[in-house]
């Protein structure tokens, strides 16, 4: 109950302020983040700086939550942040209602404009309309992790150089897997759902071409890639643990398999499920099968319901700037998304010590930019993904044939786009 | 109480109702009639009017969403009528979530009884600590189901998982628990007997420290033994009992959530790969939240809830039936 009246009362406050909002009275902003942004420092510094402002952070914990109230809350139609993080994978969803949120080029401030992001990065915050709704904060490039002891006992190649070879495409990383297995009783990567997501999204047109109607039934290189990760998987080649399972952790511990596709941010999760005792056993090659790839990352929109639009779009820029963006890369890990950021020596020189002290923070910023162009993501996208693709997938790894779920991934899909 | 007193308040006040006359006197008297007829509707009229806030108002307007194509966000959801429930009714996926549903309710609470009413047994026996063994067989249910269904999860692990490990050790094959549809639901089954057994057994227990000592000596003299006194005697008089535990057990059992959906390794999926043990609600939940179709979502609601209240009622009578042919009572 007197949650609820606060609530009001601050609700009435905000109203009253909206007229003064030229810097006289306070001006209360929220943010909405999920996981790990590394904003804490940041916004503390913020309010410091601006008397006038005060800053409330609401963090949850995952993010699916987070999204979920996000999209509940633009149907109520109340309820949400002057600033909303919003994942890449969830971006469709948000961009398919871009009447509910500002275009930032027109009330963002001045000088924030394509060139301090990555050209990907950029385009994909952009709506149909062309109007631009998140400023990007970090990217999650993609490259190869490995198992050097295993490539080894193998009879692979194993120093970062002469692997590249091996993740060249996408053919040699399954033929290597070929011959990986024949050697060694491990598999050669742990999740089909990993792989098959990692090649679509290096397409050029993914699950819905730019008139957001579904591809999947009739996009040759979306079967092609479906044909080669199920014919590896049923040549024995996936260790069929679903990605952040339990079951999947463990297998880290137990060196289930020898290959992971690895966004930035996935290092981290390697060390703590692997643990100490495989320290310099992993390593990470600029290498990735097919080019380059992005997984991960977010934006920060600004949505109507804001009553402080133009001064939640300032603090916006403010975070996302190369910065603030390389403090957040130093305080929680996740990658800038900045061409200056990418740049900066102090990036360039960040290395990873359980990774064999590989100099991680150049490798990511060279992957980042072998990264084609932004691929369009139709409504839905990430649903096909998560709730389609991945599971008919790991019917597969556990006995249904390739056949039989590809016709489950295409009504799947269908139903998704209903 | 207040009855009484509403009605003793006139006749202590019948001297002054004598000294004055007319429109007063009438007023009064209407006043204690209606206070007589209607206060105690008044008093039992919040559960009345908070149950209709929160509990009939959600119901009535979840129908009336589901004739709806309404899905989250939308501004101007278009009238469908039946649409909804024809699409339902068509979709194997909800048929497949309707038996999956059964199944693990069957699996789960037909077994839960039968141990429940035999663990009432034993704890009603002579023993040594009674209580202690009684909070013993209630703690399942005092953990937290979130923290109870991740373990089992991975106690149910198909690679790593312990019960896997052992069923190798007794030289029994692997089980992979999440790929297929029946062990799965055995695997869930058995997340949930392990939370509520104990807290039915409970229940049970206390409707048979209710029986009177007589009527079990009386069988004693009658020449009955335990057993035979356990059928005939026992059994039919926790007949309100155990309709009130089945009851219970049935709307829980085919509500089932929580259970199927940490039992789930694959954060999008929802209920296994090929939906091997997606439950009803799960598949409302996805239906609502994860497609954003709330019309669809609505729909499935409404026909779980009249599912409830028929399988409610069909194991009230077979209840009623089955412990009654003990034919002590009538």
């Amino acid at each position: 109950m007197l949650a609820t009246a606060a609530m009001v009362a601050s609700a009435c406050g905000g109203s009253d302020e909206t007229g003064s909002a030229d810097g006289e009275g306070p001006v209360e902003l929220s943010i909405a983040t999920f996981t790990e942004f590394g904003y804490e420092e940041l916004l503390q510094e913020y309010d410091a700086a601006h008397p006038e402002i005060t800053i409330s952070h609401r963090k949850t914990g995952q993010a699916g939550p987070h999204h979920q109230n996000l999209i509940t809350k633009l149907g109520a139609g109340s309820g949400l942040a002057d600033i909303e993080a919003v994942e890449e994978g969830h971006l469709a969803d948000i961009l398919d209602k871009a009447g509910q949120f500002h275009n930032l080029e027109e009330i963002g401030p001045e000088g924030v404009g394509p060139d301090r992001w990555l050209d990907w990065k950029y385009e994909a915050g952009k709506a149909k309309d062309g109007s631009l709704l998140g400023y990007g904060t970090d990217i999650g490039p993609l490259a190869m992790c490995y198992r050097k002891d295993m490539f080894e006992a193998a009879g692979l190649p194993s120093d970062p150089e002469s692997v590249k070879p091996l993740f060249q495409t996408w053919e040699s990383y399954f033929a290597a897997g070929d011959d990986f297995i024949a050697n060694s009783d491990v598999a050669w990567f742990d999740s089909a759902a990993q792989n098959f997501n990692a090649m679509v999204n290096q397409l050029e047109v993914g699950y819905f071409d730019r008139q957001d109607n579904l591809t999947v039934e009739r996009n040759p290189e979306i079967k092609q890639a479906w044909d080669q990760v199920t014919a590896a998987v049923e040549r024995g080649q996936s260790a069929g643990l679903t990605a952040f399972s339990n079951e999947w952790n463990s297998g880290f511990k137990q060196g289930a398999f020898a290959t992971k596709t690895c966004p930035a941010w996935m290092l981290g999760v390697i060390e703590e499920q692997a643990g100490a005792k495989h320290k310099g056993k992993w390593a990470v090659t600029d290498a990735f099968p097919g080019g380059g790839g992005n997984w991960g990352g977010s934006y920060l929109t600004v949505p109507k319901q804001s009553a402080h639009p133009e001064e939640a779009a300032e603090l916006a820029a403010w975070l996302t700037a190369p910065e603030q963006q390389l403090r957040a890369f130093r305080a929680k890990g996740t990658f800038p998304s900045q061409v200056q950021a990418l740049e900066s020596t102090e990036l360039r020189e960040h290395s990873n010590e359980y990774f064999g002290g590989a100099e991680v923070g150049a490798l990511f910023a060279e992957q980042a930019k072998k990264v084609p162009s932004a691929q369009y993501k139709g409504p839905g996208d990430g649903q096909i993904q998560e709730n389609v693709a991945a599971p008919v997938l790991q019917s597969v790894e556990q006995g249904t044939s390739p056949d039989e779920a590809w016709n489950n991934f295409v009504n799947g899909a269908k139903r998704v786009g209903r | 109480m207040t009855t009484r007193t509403v009605v003793d308040t006139p006749r202590r006040q019948r001297p002054d109702r004598e000294r004055r006359a007319g429109t007063p006197r009438r007023w009064r008297q209407r006043l204690n009639r209606w206070d007589v007829k209607y206060s105690p509707y008044l008093y039992i009229a919040p559960f009345f009017v908070i149950f209709g806030l929160v509990g009939l108002f959600p119901l009535l307007y979840t129908a009336y969403v589901s004739v709806f194509d309404w899905e989250i966000g939308s501004t101007d959801p278009e009238l469908v009528w039946l649409e909804n429930y024809e699409l339902l009714l068509a979709d194997e996926q909800f048929w497949k979530t309707l038996v999956n549903t059964l199944s693990i309710f069957v699996l789960s609470s037909g077994p839960q009884i039968v141990i429940a009413i035999a663990l009432a047994a034993l704890l009603n026996a002579r023993l040594r600590g009674p209580t202690g063994w009684r909070v013993g067989v209630l703690l399942p249910y005092a953990a937290s189901l979130v923290a109870i269904g991740i373990i089992f999860a991975n106690l149910f692990g198909p690679q790593y998982g312990l019960v896997n490990s052992v069923l190798e050790v007794v030289g029994l094959d692997r089980i992979d628990w999440q790929a297929d549809r029946f062990a799965s639901h055995l695997a869930i089954a058995t997340m949930v007997n392990w939370r509520w057994t104990g807290y039915n057994a409970l229940i049970v227990l206390a409707a048979m420290q209710a029986i009177p000592r007589e009527v079990q000596e009386a069988a004693i003299v009658d020449g009955a033994g335990p057993f035979r006194r356990f059928v005939t005697v026992t059994l039919p008089m926790l007949r309100p009992t155990l309709i009130f535990v089945v009851i219970t057990s049935t709307i829980g059992g085919l509500q089932i959530f929580t259970e199927p959906r940490l039992f789930d390794a694959l954060p999008g999926s929802n209920g296994g790969s090929e939906n091997q043990f997606q439950t009803m609600t799960m598949y409302m939940y996805q239906s609502a939240f994860e497609n954003f179709d709330l019309g669809y979502a609505a729909a499935v609601a409404w026909i779980l809830f009249l599912i409830v209240v028929l399988v409610a009622l069909v194991n009230f009578l077979l209840t009623r039936r089955f412990v009654s042919s003990g034919e002590v009572d009538e």
